[in-house]
């Protein structure tokens, strides 16, 4: 048994009473707990208790992320193989981040989605663009900017105020631009500084300048790395050489971004509450120090940069090893630590899916058959069938999983509650749809059963015609004779008399639909037909035993009957003498 | 039809019935508001949702934006069927076999319960779902699960008329043939009329499919040639009758490959027809008379099917025989196109009014498309 990676969460049932041994039983989603008196005296209780996981995960939001992640995988599995895998890449990920932005946006507080896109957003970066040095950077720097949205929302409030360069927030939202490598915005910012403070013009023209001058790589460009290197090296030695001038001595602000421009570590730390997260610090210190930092080269910035910048005592919360791992190219890492980060395996399953469609993932079989990519959309899937309204989507993903998809739903659709026939229907689509006749032929009988006991004969007899199942069919005829036999009369005549050929899928059934319409010819005087399909009756021995005597017994008017044909006479005759000394044996 | 038309959006609860508000014949507005009802869910609610196209004429591409909820409210059971009564309420039935009429306030955008008939529909120990509802204002008929038919009237307590063992099987559907006669359609494949202005229990008419007898799931009527009837089942294939000629129909078209779940005549153009499906389409079927083909083919996908029809048409005075009956591919074409993008869950019902065309889908999504080309 391998080690446990965390220690396993104590819940505790608040309804059940100290010092009781408590019995459990494993349910599809949920364990069943009760007390027993398993050697403790005492009176027993009569209360099962049961224990299910957080039902938060299934708010209306998350189900909206479900259904559209549903239909993004499905349209993920059915893009052509022969695609080369960049397109699939660049036609489903943008999807899968709309799908994302919407949810985030809609939910603020749920802090766990903007944790996942986060994470979501890295591995993109990282392992689907999969940019070498040079673009890595940009990428990185996107990615900061995409989750850093409070910069806007201050600097808006800035800008809208009276005189924006007197805020209090200014110089943040300045140095904030700056720490993103948003020079643009800055410059456009100090413009405002620089008009109210005329005596310092040059300062603020030489920043301006500094600013305009950095160098970013261009990826489109033909610049090759080390030409973008050398400008950079040479820019940097510019800047540098600004701070030994004391060009900005003067100006405490202008002196702080010209310190952040030279990368220096103690200024930029200086500022963790601009920075607010650790990634942001590598990022930025990546910009200005490294700004053509290898991919492979990443892990060792990571690692240093949250050893500085977080406290010694704090310990790193799993979104910070998840993206440790991430910067790592620990792919496996990432996804076994957000499946114990997360509560739910929507996240680990698409992402591994998408991963091992970008042949990312080397498909390591685990011990237990199915390799990575099928046990967590198994375990995925597995959840929603749990869920009353949700396992609709979960067929889907067991269609897509090869060894065990079809396996587990043949256990998991028979649990399915069938309250209406309408839902039953469904159900027996799907089942139909995928060659599953055992569970077809059991629902079918679930269902026939039911009408019978509501004595709906005709919805029992169509649910038996779907199923083919005559021996059904055959009880169901049963129990019309027993009508007839009792009152005299059929009931339900719009189905026996409009049966067609259903009517042959049990002899019992085709004896019914035939001796009614015995019945309908003698009423209507037709008498030679009567007797002609009565004899066929007799002779083609599909009544049951016990009708034999009502069969000879309709048979006696008949022969009073000149219409009767002669030799239809002798045959009622010797039919009649025949089954008589049957019967009499 | 261009693909952008149509948007999805999620609603968090299953469809099972979407209708529109009918707008006034008066006016030529394009309909606003639409009602909702879902299934499936431990909480199951009917909505109504509006697409903000107050009176505006088309001047721009007209799918400004996503339907918005209005206002909503608890429903015991799943919706199974719902339609309006009148511009205010509307008439739902239930999984549990409960009739009930929800009153919308527009003005301060709430629902409220109007009247209600629990256990209506019901067997001896147990509740019967209630599959169908058809209204004419104030007289309201359901069927259900039981095989009764009941009859309302809104403002009334208690019921009018009880057909009891109106079939021996589940009635799926149900609709006015004319003021007084109603059609029904069943799990044996049958398609029954019932006048009601008789006091017998049994059916004025039986009409049946001449070979395997597959449930039946939606039937509708041609709005203006009332002998014409369309219904769909659980093979997914269309069939049109001429309910006043023979007892079986008058075309066959092969449609959907799973169960088609709701049919309709467009109500003021009934050379269009819409269907939906279990496999997860929507299909809008055209009839032509004319030779050359009608220009609204565009990308996208497109079958082009030629009706079989079961038998030639009757001989005599055709001149008014609808397109929909000519057996003669030559004299009529038909063209049907996919109206969603790609493939989805099951639409499970579909309403169209003017060129507003609305569906619900078990994928927990609304399809609203504002340019059916009709």
């Amino acid at each position: 048994m391998e080690e446990l990676d965390v220690e396993p969460a104590i819940t505790n049932i608040p309804a059940a009473s100290d010092g009781k041994h408590l019995g459990f039983a494993w349910g599809p989603g949920d364990i069943l707990a009760y007390e027993t008196l398993y050697m403790a005296p005492g009176s027993g209780c009569s209360f099962i208790h049961e224990v299910r996981k957080d039902e938060d995960i299934y708010s209306p939001i998350l189900r909206k992320l479900f259904n559209e992640s549903h239909h993004i995988f499905v349209g993920l599995q059915t893009i052509r193989e022969d695609l080369p895998s960049k397109n699939k890449k660049t036609q489903l990920v943008p999807e899968l981040n709309y799908c994302l932005e919407l949810s985030s946006v809609l939910v603020l507080q749920v802090s766990i989605l903007l944790a996942i896109e986060l994470i979501w957003n890295l591995c993109e970066v990282l392992f689907i663009d999969a940019a070498p040095a040079g673009p890595l950077l940009l990428h990185l720097l996107d990615w900061v900017r995409l989750h850093k949205g409070d910069v806007d929302e201050k600097a808006r409030e800035v800008l809208q105020s009276e005189s924006p360069a007197e805020h209090h927030d200014y110089w943040d939202v300045v140095v904030s631009y700056v720490l993103q490598g948003r020079f643009e915005e800055a410059r456009q910012m100090l413009v405002k500084q620089a008009t109210l403070q005329p005596a310092a013009r040059n300062m603020y023209k030489l920043m301006d300048t500094l600013l305009s001058k950095m160098p970013f790589y261009n990826p489109g460009g033909t610049q090759t790395l080390t030409e973008f290197d050398v400008k950079w090296r040479h820019w940097h030695e510019e800047v540098d050489r600004c701070l030994q001038d004391n060009s900005f001595a003067s100006n405490q602000h202008l002196e702080i971004i010209c310190k952040i421009l030279v990368g220096d570590e103690d200024t930029l730390l200086e500022h963790k509450e601009l920075l607010s997260t650790w990634y942001h610090f590598l990022v930025t210190r990546l910009l200005f120090c490294h700004p053509t930092v290898k991919p492979t080269e990443l892990h060792y910035y990571a690692q240093s940069c949250m050893t500085m910048f977080l406290d010694l005592r704090s310990v790193p919360e799993p979104l910070d090893s998840i993206l440790l791992a991430a910067f790592e190219f620990d792919i496996h890492q990432v996804i076994k630590d957000c499946s114990i980060a997360l509560n739910n395996w929507w996240f680990v399953a698409h992402l591994t899916d998408l991963l091992d469609h970008c042949k990312l993932l080397q498909s390591h079989n685990l011990h237990f058959g199915s390799n990575l990519r099928e046990f967590l959309l198994l375990e995925y899937a597995s959840g929603l069938f749990t869920h009353h309204s949700l396992w609709q989507l979960a067929v889907d993903y067991f269609d897509n999983c090869p060894e065990f998809g079809h396996v587990y739903l043949e256990l998991q659709i028979e649990r399915v509650p069938l309250d209406t026939e309408r839902k039953a229907l469904k159900v027996l689509r799907i089942c139909e749809q995928r060659q599953m006749s055992e569970q077809v032929r059991s629902i079918c009988k679930i269902m026939a059963m039911r009408a019978l006991r509501n004595n709906r004969l005709g919805s029992a007899l169509s649910w038996s015609i779907r199923a083919k199942d005559a021996a059904f069919a055959t009880l169901i005829s049963e129990r019309f004779l027993q009508d007839y036999c009792a009152r005299g009369t059929f009931s339900d005549l719009d189905l026996i008399d409009n049966l067609g050929p259903a009517m042959l899928l049990s002899d019992r059934l085709t004896f019914l639909v035939k001796y009614r319409e015995f019945h309908k010819l003698y009423e209507e005087n037709r008498f030679s037909e009567a007797a002609k399909l009565l004899l066929s009756l007799i002779t083609a021995k599909i009544a049951p035993r016990s009708f034999w005597m009502t069969l000879l017994t309709d048979a006696l008017p008949l022969l009073e009957q000149k219409e009767v044909s002669h030799s239809a006479h002798c045959a009622l005759h010797c039919g009649f003498g025949h089954d008589l000394c049957f019967i009499l044996q | 039809m261009c693909e952008k038309c149509v948007n999805a959006k999620y609603v968090s609860q299953k469809i099972s019935k979407t209708r529109w508000r009918p707008v006034s014949h008066s006016s030529l507005q394009q309909p606003d508001i639409f009602a909702t009802g879902s299934w499936d869910n431990e909480d199951n609610k009917i909505s109504f949702w509006s697409i903000g196209n107050h009176g505006s004429s088309g001047m721009d591409e007209g799918f400004e934006g996503d339907p918005q909820l209005l206002c909503e409210h608890k429903h015991d059971g799943d919706v199974l069927d719902l339609q309006f009564l009148d511009q205010d309420r509307i008439v739902t039935t239930s999984s549990t076999g409960a009739v009930t009429i929800f009153r919308h306030h527009q003005n301060s955008q709430t629902i409220s319960v109007s009247q209600r008939w629990p256990r209506v529909h019901r067997y001896p120990c147990d509740n019967a779902p209630c599959t169908g509802v058809v209204c004419s204002s104030p007289e309201i008929v359901t069927v259900g699960e039981d095989g009764k038919i009941i009859v309302f009237r809104a403002d009334q307590e208690g019921v009018i008329r009880v057909i009891e063992n109106a079939d021996s099987s589940t009635i799926h559907a149900v609709t006015y043939l004319r003021t007084t006669e109603i059609l029904t359609v069943n799990s044996i494949g049958q398609l029954k009329l019932w006048d009601l202005r008789q006091q017998s229990n049994s059916p004025s008419q039986i009409l049946s499919l001449s070979g395997d007898r597959l449930p039946l799931h939606c039937v509708d009527r041609h709005p203006n040639q009332q002998h014409i009837v369309a219904t769909g089942g659980q093979d997914g294939m269309l069939c049109v009758w001429d309910v006043r000629q023979g007892s079986t129909p008058f075309s066959l078209m092969e449609a959907h490959s799973a169960e088609m779940w709701e049919v309709h005549f467009h109500p003021t153009n009934p050379d269009h027809l819409f269907t939906c499906s279990e496999d997860g389409s929507l299909l809008h079927w055209e009839t032509s008379t004319h030779s050359d083909m009608p220009s609204f083919l565009q990308g996208g996908r497109n079958n082009s099917m030629i009706s079989r029809s079961a038998m030639a048409p009757a001989g005599g005075n055709q001149s008014l025989i609808s397109t929909w009956l000519s057996g003669d591919s030559s004299k009529g074409r038909l063209e049907t196109t996919h109206m969603l993008p790609s493939q989805t869950l099951s639409v499970n019902s579909l309403d169209v009014l003017g060129q507003c065309l609305v569906c619900g889908t078990d994928g927990e999504a609304i399809f609203v498309n504002r340019q059916v080309p009709v």
